[in-house]
């Protein structure tokens, strides 16, 4: 029997496995950030440890970072005092770290994939749940606790129980005005939050295929929306277009070898899933949510389903809890309901092609009064790119507001939040309560569709805008 | 890690589903860097009005006297959202032992383990069944012999645990220790590979 793309990195990273127990997976790349690692530090320390393998360890200041005035020492003496701790974590462990100030300082998952260090075939962990982004490039990628940062800082390694595989097919042309982000909330309004736990998922098929790199980390990205371990794309010419030439990107006689390895990753036709799904490209539709966790989303042109059409009493009172925290009835359509805020940022969809996508929209057209417009590049290097291709004035032209890096209102630990009460239309990748500010209410959706109500100062079904 | 071997206690009742690790504690919570002190902002936004300590919400378990215990029971699909340890962090700086519910976040129950909190899947007509009995009854839960009983009427069902998280939890060993003992494995593992 065949093997899966997963089985084929899994096998190659296990040092051992414990009989009637986790497995002992050794990684190649861990990515750190400001929230998750201080505890971890201190942990090594207490113990008396060195960190295994330092460099292959590296680290960037995001969740907390303000997205304006960076140069300016940070304000909130909290954020200031993390920050500075990972400063101080990395000089005395001899980790590599981006942080505020340096060029390549940006959002973990942006900078990883932009920087050519996350490349086919490895092992990646962060903590942090995002980090299934990475595995856009063929990798096993997935977030982790604390406690595994701090394994990872001992030993290089997790211990790590094998998850079962599931196989997300699509095929087939998307609508205009359809994107990578309206798949995967497609997706996770179809199987539900939870409907991938306890599985690693592979996305495949010709519309996965046809998308850019940008694309496919977008969709998974947010594979633990659904409960998914993780989610993977095998490499291909698209893959090793994006990687050849970055900066840590292997050259020369390297890349060749590696070329011959990465070849191989696939899924072998043969090889069986634990679960396979099958999706119509066309028959998805610009997609929004309404309620408070990811699952809950419809078409644009949808209505919010009747409470009384859901038979189960959990997910009822669930989608109740939901809808009034909203401040939406069921039954309702969204369509025209006015937005106060539009963010279009997060490890979702703050990259250099969000962002063209968005610019290509507003091009000549200006925002709502009504709307407050924020786009926040997801690193330093987007955010030059942005201004190399002339995007900031399409941007400040139509009223856009852009920002430095930074994980900003995705989780509003900085001061990016948006007020109780107040809609906004968001590119990240939760909509629970409070994630965006104490009371705030989120609606995600693809860049395309934020882009649209920025416009307008309503929902809108961003094709009427592309017709 | 603290040894854990059984709980006897009261339980306070959560039904909601799809709790996420952003109620569990709020993100900007998140800006220590110690594992201390979390207990008194779990649940923070579901628990207060305005974030005002003054003004408990009355409708919320955690501000109901009648409830009390250090198990928590809720709805499926507990834990789920972002991988922050935090929210294990919280609940045990609160004083939960252990969370029982149909179904739980992958990374929330590795994160529970880890500190020692035992995440107790039981089935969805169990979990109603706790639900539905008064604040005063008690539940048994035996980490040796993985079962679950509901003290007044003997009801038992027995719940999932990984052999090693078992004699993990049962001795208080963390898998960092394990993993530091493997560290030759893990060389060899290294130049096999280069």
């Amino acid at each position: 029997m065949g093997k899966t793309l997963f089985d084929k990195i899994w096998d190659a990273h296990v040092v051992e496995k414990i009989e009637d127990g986790p497995s002992v997976l050794y990684i190649d790349r861990h990515f750190i950030h400001e929230v998750t690692s201080p505890q971890a530090f201190k942990g090594i320390e207490k113990r008396g440890l060195s960190l295994f393998r330092p460099k292959q360890t590296i680290a960037t200041a995001d969740h907390n970072v303000p997205t304006l005035n960076q140069h300016l020492p940070i304000k909130d003496q909290l954020s200031k005092m993390q920050v500075d701790q990972l400063i101080e974590n990395c000089e005395k462990h001899g980790v590599e770290l981006y942080g505020l100030g340096h060029p390549y300082q940006g959002i973990v998952h942006v900078i990883g994939p932009e920087l050519g260090i996350t490349q086919p075939g490895m092992t990646i962990v962060c903590g942090d749940s995002h980090t299934s982004t990475h595995g856009a490039f063929g990798t096993i990628a997935f977030g982790i606790g604390t406690s595994e940062v701090e394994m990872v800082f001992a030993s290089q390694c997790v211990l790590q129980t094998k998850p079962k595989t599931m196989r997300i097919n699509i095929e087939g042309a998307l609508q205009p005005g359809v994107v990578s982000k309206d798949i995967i909330l497609y997706i996770i309004a179809k199987i539900s939050a939870s409907g991938a736990t306890g599985y690693f998922v592979e996305y495949a098929g010709s519309t996965i295929r046809g998308l850019s790199m940008e694309a496919r980390m977008t969709i998974c990205n947010m594979s633990i929306e659904m409960g998914a371990r993780g989610g993977m794309i095998a490499p291909d010419q698209v893959t090793f277009d994006y990687l050849k030439g970055r900066v840590y990107a292997p050259k020369g006689n390297a890349w060749e070898q590696k070329m011959a390895e990465w070849k191989d990753l696939y899924s072998d036709a043969d090889a069986v899933f634990d679960t396979e799904l099958h999706i119509d490209a066309s028959e998805i539709e610009p997609m929004i949510t309404y309620g408070t966790n990811p699952g809950l989303g419809i078409p644009v042109q949808a209505h919010i389903p009747l409470l009384e059409s859901i038979a189960n009493e959990g997910e009822r009172k669930n989608m109740e809890q939901a809808l009034r925290y909203m401040d939406l009835q069921s039954g309702a359509s969204l369509l025209g309901m006015p937005v106060q805020h539009v963010f279009i940022g997060s490890c979702t969809n703050s990259r250099i092609e969000d962002l063209r996508l968005v610019a290509n929209l507003v091009k000549g057209r200006k925002k709502h009064d009504s709307v407050k417009v924020m786009i926040v590049p997801g690193s330093q290097q987007v955010a030059k790119q942005v201004h190399a291709e002339g995007l900031d004035k399409i941007f400040t032209e139509a009223g856009f507001q852009i920002r430095q890096a930074g994980c900003s209102a995705c989780l509003g630990m900085n001061e990016d939040k948006v007020p109780a009460g107040e809609y906004c239309i968001s590119t990240s990748n939760r909509n629970f309560e409070g994630r965006q500010g104490a009371g705030a209410r989120t609606l995600l959706a693809s860049p395309l569709t934020a882009a649209a109500a920025a416009i307008t100062g309503v929902v809108t079904d961003v094709r009427e805008l592309i017709k | 890690m603290q040894a854990l071997k059984e709980i006897h206690s009261s339980f306070v009742p959560l039904p909601a589903e799809n709790v996420d690790t952003d109620q569990i504690i709020p993100a900007r919570f998140l800006k220590a860097t110690t594992r201390d002190g979390f207990g008194k902002n779990l649940f923070r936004d579901w628990r207060y009005e305005n974030d005002d300590e003054t003004r408990p919400k009355a409708d919320f378990v955690l501000n109901q006297l009648q409830f009390s215990g250090t198990i928590l029971v809720a709805g499926k699909n507990f834990g789920c959202g972002s991988s922050r340890e935090h929210a294990a962090w919280a609940l045990l700086d609160y004083g939960f032992k252990a969370v029982v519910s149909s179904f739980f976040a992958d990374i929330f129950k590795n994160n529970a383990l880890n500190n020692g909190v035992l995440p107790v899947i039981v089935s969805e007509s169990f979990l109603q069944k706790i639900f539905s009995l008064s604040p005063a009854d008690a539940l048994q839960i035996d980490v040796a012999a993985q079962t679950i009983t509901i003290e007044k009427t003997g009801e038992q069902e027995s719940f999932e645990l990984n052999p090693y998280k078992k004699t993990c939890l049962l001795n208080g060993y963390d898998d960092i220790d394990f993993l530091i003992s493997r560290k030759s494995a893990i060389e060899q593992f290294e130049s096999a590979k280069a």
